[in-house]
């Protein structure tokens, strides 16, 4: 069974649950523009985590920041252990390979079929696989997010929500320890976005991965996250569960909820 | 737009693209090499411009016959025509109209498609898969530029050569073996050699500007559009200016 980390169990239970993800006063700054001030999150093994804020209140900023595609100016990021910080662009890239990504534009390389889009990270760093092991695990994830028939097409051949599940199958292609989930049912049909939401929580589940969801689509976060943390002005505003945020008499935080 | 913001935004411009090439030389010589991307990028670069750049230096040769051949007829010199057309062709015309052409093909072509790949979060994609973007997108496709453009210069000139067979046969009567024995008499190595050496030269150009200008495309659609074509209009003015310093650099040389 996955484990379910709020923060009412970790005190229940008494046992210190292993943190994946461990962000501790982070600050970023684009100019004037303060996006993250003194933010703190920490994300445990088999937890699914939302990060819940309106449209630029810096969600992706702080998912590129965990990824190392933006550098913070202050804080720390500590990611299965390592700080992102201090790792060179090779320790990096090693634990990239462990952290999966799921872009809200789905980021699929155009130029290449679906089954190229999926060898494409088995190529570059599971290079002992033989081909057909490859395809192996290629007709795997596919089968998994219920698209095996598409492994030949492009994806420009593709829906948005099929380009959302190829998508999807290449994060876990890879078998990652932490999935980040940037806006993963943004620009999708309300059944779609549904679809989309079981599908994240049943991969999670069966891949025991632990993810970081950055949304604000209320029914997306109610369906997959265990805990949910408010990014207001900057800061980590308020956290709790679902049906806990949604008691909470804060007028920021209410207006998410009605 | 004011002169001196013009002229702010060209150095900033050009400093940036001078940090994009010294990015290329500390990359391109570390591992790990991306061998069987460069040679798909040699296959896309160089195969698949072939017909393009073998059609336009057969006119390049034609056209050039004809156009040639009244001014030598009126000074009596008509039997000159494949010298001329030789050295025309090998030492300038050549290298230039197939590296322009080169240019506007897949100049523009990297551009858009770094570009859009840029603008739709590829890059980004690639970058957080564990795969350095710039050794396999920028070092491969400007390798393959550099390395594809010589050849493909080479090829051109031999279609030309063989586009001004046929316009002086138009007119006149002259045989494969003869016609070509005028043009290579007339030539010498000091005639290729700094030909095909700048031609490398072209194909960086063309290569680099491509890259950078898709690399950093702005957001959107309009940003795209725009690298394309200021990647096609910056490797063309870069070819001429390149071209001029090489035509110094071969007289300095002894080599005109």
């Amino acid at each position: 069974m996955q484990a379910v980390f709020t923060i009412e169990r970790k005190a229940e239970t008494g046992v210190e649950p292993e943190d994946v993800l461990t962000i501790k006063n982070l600050y970023k700054s684009f100019g004037s523009n303060h996006v993250l001030i003194d933010f703190n999150l920490e994300l445990y093994k088999g937890e699914n985590v939302a990060v819940l804020g309106k449209s630029g209140s810096g969600k992706s900023v702080l998912i590129k920041c965990i990824i190392g595609l933006l550098t913070p100016d202050q804080g720390t990021i500590n990611v299965l252990g390592h700080n992102i910080g201090e790792l060179n662009i090779h320790e990096l890239d090693e634990i990239r390979t462990k952290v999966g990504f799921l872009f809200q534009s789905n980021a699929l390389y155009d130029s290449m079929t679906v089954r190229e889009n999926l060898e494409f990270p088995l190529r570059r760093h599971w290079i002992k696989l033989t081909t057909a092991e490859r395809t192996g695990k290629v007709k795997e994830v596919l089968n998994n997010v219920g698209l095996a028939h598409t492994i030949d097409m492009m994806p420009a051949e593709l829906s948005g929500g099929m380009r959302k599940r190829i998508a999807l199958a290449r994060t876990l292609i890879l078998d990652p320890e932490i999935i980040l989930y940037d806006e993963p049912t943004t620009g999708l049909d309300p059944i779609t976005g549904k679809g989309i939401s079981i599908l994240i929580k049943e991969m999670g589940e069966k891949y025991n991965t632990s993810a970081l969801l950055i949304s604000h689509d209320m029914k997306c976060i109610r369906m997959t996250a265990d805990r949910i943390i408010m990014l207001i002005d900057g800061k980590c505003y308020a956290q709790g569960t679902y049906e806990e945020l949604k008691k909470n008499n804060d007028e920021k935080v209410k207006q998410f909820f009605e | 737009m004011p002169l001196p913001q013009l002229w702010r935004r060209f150095l900033s411009e050009t400093g940036e693209m001078s940090r994009f090439t010294g990015r290329f030389f500390v990359q391109g010589f570390k591992p790990r090499y991306e061998f069987s991307e460069l040679l798909h990028q040699c296959f896309i670069i160089g195969y698949k411009s072939l017909p393009l750049v073998g059609l336009t230096g057969f006119i390049m040769g034609l056209v050039l016959t004809m156009q040639l051949r009244p001014s030598l007829v009126s000074y009596g010199v008509e039997s000159e025509l494949p010298m001329m057309v030789g050295i025309a062709v090998v030492r300038e015309i050549g290298p230039v109209i197939t590296a322009l052409i080169f240019a506007g093909k897949i100049g523009s072509s990297i551009g858009a498609e770094l570009g859009s790949m840029k603008v739709t979060e590829q890059i980004d994609a690639m970058e957080v898969s564990g795969t350095n973007p710039f050794k396999y997108l920028v070092v491969t496709r400007v390798l393959a530029a550099t390395l594809m453009l010589p050849v493909l210069v080479i090829l051109s000139d031999a279609i030309s050569l063989f586009g001004s067979f046929i316009g002086v046969n138009i007119r006149g009567v002259t045989s494969f073996n003869l016609f070509f024995k005028q043009v290579f008499d007339a030539l010498s190595f000091e005639d290729f050699i700094p030909a095909f050496i700048k031609s490398y030269f072209f194909g960086f150009a063309v290569g680099i500007v491509g890259c950078f200008k898709g690399f950093n495309s702005s957001k959107g659609t309009e940003g795209v559009g725009r690298s394309a074509n200021s990647a096609v209009v910056v490797s063309s003015v870069l070819i001429f200016i390149l071209d001029l310093l090489a035509v110094q650099v071969t007289d300095i040389l002894g080599l005109n």
